[in-house]
């Protein structure tokens, strides 16, 4: 194996303190963008539907799985819910090239904290800090390129799953029951609001998420419902004392089943 | 304006090498062997509080001997380059050789351009196919060491003494006995506490995690 690229050895730099992202700004890799006077809006794939619930254990995170360019699919099998670290994940709606990066950013945030301090940020910690990462996009949001994610986790000092909503100015909100994001929202906001109860088993909630994400693509046309026949099915994700797991498609699968059947 | 002695170069390395060496030989030692599974990094560290071995990247580790403030430094500037090599390029892209590159040229650097030497002794390991180990000395010095080596005070009669257990296709508890014992015998006395981690191929992407006091009992 040949040595990677090579940059200079990183000690000589203005305390760049634990954080990543204030080091990437350190070192002149997150410069302000420049919009030319006569700028207009740009057309780029957007994600649509992502939801957190409660449940008894914890939390539980799931999405669809289609990007949206105006009146076109741009994606079919994109992913909207990402692992941030061992007991939280981040879902997002809005441009999905900036969302993504902002993911990998937050993701690598986390790590790099826990390796330079040796311990954990805080699940509040974490909300705050994605909180900046958002509010860094604002003058693309004045673009009209708006990236709102959703974020949850095991909180591990107070022992229970919560959960975080956030606004386009990085305005964040802590969510009770349940919480969700992008075009969907409110649909499946409207299913959660009536199919939500306190101290549901993981196998119901996942039910209950599926459930709201074929009620959302139901009426949005930019939510892609689960597409049985060519196997393509929502994310979904569990967050517990233990920490966060993917579900498989075959776990997830007669849950899609069965919220098909139902509005049929 | 007064003109500073002339010192012969020859001179000043030496009395570097020699301050840098004392400092070191106060340290407690750092032991790495490989085992079937990967590496144990094993430390003798009476301190719960203030570590010595750290993880770096998805299979890269750190650990250091001598003063606390400098090789905390170039933990964290390791740290630092690993994180940000992966994320402007890609996470295959940070390799332990890289590292150990640049760790050398900053430390040869700074002992022949700072009036104070660093009193450190650094390892850098990665799990892989093969696993590779790296000692750099506080004047930059680079060695590529295979499967057992140590670095700090006893290092040389320690890694006799590893050399001697060692067998291919260990267990990390076959691996962790040889590790104390070997402590033992360079140090002859019973070591005041132990900090270990290992790098074990099997835990997936991340592939650090320290030891509990169980497993090392």
């Amino acid at each position: 194996m040949s040595p990677g690229p090579r940059l200079p050895l990183l000690f000589d730099i203005p305390a760049p303190g634990s954080s990543f992202t204030d080091l990437l700004s350190t070192l002149g890799y997150t410069r302000p963008v420049n919009f030319p006077t006569d700028a207009r809006p740009v057309q780029a794939p957007e994600g649509t539907t992502v939801l957190a619930l409660r449940y008894a254990d914890g939390v539980v995170m799931a999405g669809d799985r289609q990007a949206t360019e105006g009146n076109l699919v741009a994606h079919r099998q994109i992913r909207k819910v990402f692992a941030a670290d061992s007991h939280s994940g981040v879902a997002i709606a809005g441009t999905a090239g900036l969302a993504l990066e902002m993911v990998r950013l937050f993701q690598v945030e986390l790590e790099h904290y826990e390796k330079i301090e040796g311990s954990r940020l805080s699940l509040e910690g974490k909300a705050a800090f994605l909180a900046r990462l958002v509010r860094n996009q604002l003058p693309m949001a004045f673009q009209g390129l708006v990236v709102v994610p959703l974020f949850a986790g095991y909180d591990e000092l107070a022992g229970k799953g919560r959960l975080y909503t956030y606004d386009v100015v990085g305005g964040r909100y802590e969510e009770q029951d349940f919480g969700s994001t992008g075009s969907g929202a409110s649909l499946a906001k409207s299913y959660l609001r009536t199919a939500f109860s306190d101290g549901l088993t993981a196998e119901d909630a996942l039910k209950v998420a599926v459930g709201a994400l074929v009620s959302a693509a139901q009426e949005d046309t930019a939510t892609g419902g689960p597409d049985l026949r060519r196997g393509i099915l929502p994310n979904v994700m569990v967050i517990d004392s233990v920490g966060l797991r993917e579900l498989a498609d075959d776990v997830i699968r007669p849950a899609a089943e069965l919220a098909v059947e139902q509005i049929r | 304006m007064t003109l500073p002695f002339y010192v012969p170069p020859e001179q000043q390395v030496r009395e570097k090498s020699e301050f840098a060496r004392k400092g070191i030989a106060r340290g407690r030692s750092i032991a790495v062997i490989e085992y079937v599974d990967g590496l144990l990094l094993l430390a003798e560290n009476p301190s719960t509080a203030l570590k010595k071995i750290s993880e770096v990247y998805d299979r890269i580790a750190f650990a250091g001997v001598g003063r606390y403030n400098e090789f905390e430094t170039l933990r964290k500037a390791g740290i630092r380059q690993a994180d940000l090599m992966g994320y402007l390029y890609s996470r295959d892209d940070v390799n332990a050789q890289a590292l150990a590159t640049t760790f050398s040229e900053a430390l040869g650097a700074i002992f022949s351009r700072e009036l104070k030497p660093y009193e450190v002794e650094v390892l850098i390991a990665e799990v892989g196919q093969p696993n590779r180990i790296y000692r750099i000395s506080y004047d930059g010095t680079l060695n590529d060491e295979r499967r057992v080596t140590a670095i700090g005070g006893k290092a040389e009669a320690l890694t006799e003494a590893l050399r001697q257990g060692w067998s291919e296709g260990m267990a990390l508890d076959a691996a962790v006995a040889l590790g104390k014992s070997s402590f033992r015998t360079s140090e002859g006395r019973d070591p005041e506490g132990w900090e270990a981690a290992v790098l074990d191929r099997n835990f997936g992407r991340r592939t650090f995690r320290r030891l509990t006091a169980d497993q090392l009992a």
